[in-house]
């Protein structure tokens, strides 16, 4: 079981910085997030892209502004729970949390803070009849494990990196790899789709382009796709796998089903007070939460982050009296022993 | 001078929406849909605009000129779904006086 003083779901910009917050307050933190590297959708979907709206920077890229926070809350310490999504919900009788994920790590925590963004990235999932029903029966929107492909026949659907990657990679495991595509062209780094090229010419990729899949066969396994050219006959193509991969996209998912209110595909929170929800001690923040004239901005939830760790502090120690201590001075103390602070003036005379 | 336009939008419903939208503001047609909320947030352009997740697509029924098409929308709507030969990118299409009178339909959610 992970003990932490509060738990955050979401490793994004406002999750990260809720870090420092908490910090300073002398709150250790533990993060959650479904994807496998800390930064949310900065890192994921647009880590090259300049931001121009955090104040004090006139141009950052989304992937620095999260290496930055990183660095940042280096001496608190943080914790990570990665490529793990957060699934259930418990409260104890002594008001604290137990958050369990789909992997079933246990966190035992007294506040929670959910900084989920628009939600935890899951794979984009072809409209395909019943392709449902073959899921782990022949149809992974993941790889996790290439050697379930061994001496297998597998079809590959999709134009990114990771359609092109895996194709490549598994010419050396299965027994015939199938890439189909819409399109002619690929989107992926030209490395990698001149590799396909190659392997193609090879004989060793079977590439179907511009084509789809359109329809899955197999009693319980797949055991055949139709692939459809346009304006043609689907034909059908044996194969033991099939495995879509267009990419992820960010799903609200189990945290729907917490008890929280919720408004707009986002949660309802208290934003005269602490961005919390109706369940004391769950907190909301950043562009996951919702209130009258809410933007979801990364400045606003590193505002939201900074008022949420204040009402944690007092609900951890109802009893103690604190006044909020600005870094300038009093320096920045860190759970690793180190210590920022401004250099102190010197006094000394002229003679 | 700035002038609003005229333009119908069809839900993912199926019901037609006839809104009025600023050619000066700098917003595109996703921003305008958002704008009417005529879909729910979150699950309409989700990335924010940069033609890098496909959920602001829509279909386009009328024969108005509009921007060309660029590289990052092409290769996004080669790997979105329910797509077809009038699909388009609502991020990527801004308002502006000559879209007066467009029609689009919004594609389904995915």
């Amino acid at each position: 079981m992970i003990k932490t003083d509060i738990l955050i779901i979401g490793a994004g910009p406002t999750g990260l910085f809720a870090v420092f917050e908490a910090g300073l307050l002398k709150l250790k933190c533990h993060l959650i997030d479904a994807l496998p590297q800390p930064g949310g959708q900065c890192a994921e979907i647009y880590p090259k892209k300049p931001i121009y709206d955090i104040p004090g920077y006139p141009e950052v890229l989304a992937g620095d502004l999260v290496d930055n926070l990183m660095k940042q809350i280096e001496p608190f310490e943080p914790t990570f729970t990665l490529g793990e999504r957060a699934e259930t919900i418990e409260k104890l009788d002594d008001g604290t949390f137990i958050v369990t994920t789909n992997k079933g790590t246990k966190h035992h925590a007294p506040i929670v803070a959910i900084a989920g963004g628009l939600g935890s990235f899951e794979p984009r999932k072809p409209p395909i009849q019943n392709l449902a029903n073959y899921e782990d029966k022949g149809v992974e929107y993941i790889i996790r494990d290439p050697e379930m492909y061994r001496n297998k026949k597998v079809v590959i659907a999709g134009g990114g990196d990771s359609a092109l990657d895996w194709s490549i990679f598994l010419t050396d495991v299965a027994s015939e790899v199938t890439l189909v595509h819409r399109r002619n062209e690929f989107r992926g780094a030209l490395d990698s789709v001149e590799k396909v090229q190659e392997l193609k010419n090879l004989g060793k990729i079977n590439l179907i382009t511009p084509a789809e899949i359109t329809a899955i066969h197999g009693e319980q396994h797949v055991t055949a796709v139709e692939v459809t050219k346009k304006g043609e006959a689907p034909i059908t193509l044996e194969t033991d796998h099939f495995v879509p991969l267009f990419g992820l996209a960010p799903k609200l998912g189990p945290i729907a089903d917490w008890g929280l209110e919720i408004e707009k595909n986002a949660i309802k929170v208290d934003n005269t007070l602490d961005y919390q929800t109706n369940i004391p001690g769950i907190y909301a923040i950043g562009d996951v939460n919702t209130y009258p004239g809410k933007l979801k901005l990364i400045l606003c939830g590193f505002h939201e982050a900074t008022l949420m760790c204040q009402s944690a502090y007092q609900r951890i120690f109802p009893d103690k009296r604190y006044v909020l201590k600005y870094t300038t001075v009093s320096g920045i103390d860190g759970f690793d022993g180190t210590r920022k602070e401004a250099p102190k003036a010197v006094v000394k005379a002229i003679n | 001078m700035s002038q609003d336009i005229n333009i119908k939008i069809t839900d993912r419903d199926g019901v037609t929406h006839e809104v009025v939208a600023p050619t000066d503001m700098a917003m595109n047609l996703m921003e305008v849909v958002r704008s009417y909320e005529l879909a729910p947030e979150g699950t309409i352009g989700i990335c924010g605009g940069m033609a890098m997740c496909a959920s602001c697509q829509c279909y386009v029924h009328s024969d108005h000129k509009l921007p060309e098409m660029s590289v990052d929308e092409d290769m996004m709507l080669a790997e979105a779904f329910y797509v077809e030969d009038n699909s388009r990118l609502g991020c990527q299409i801004q308002m502006t006086p000559e879209l007066e009178g467009l029609e689009v339909e919004l594609a389904p959610e995915s």
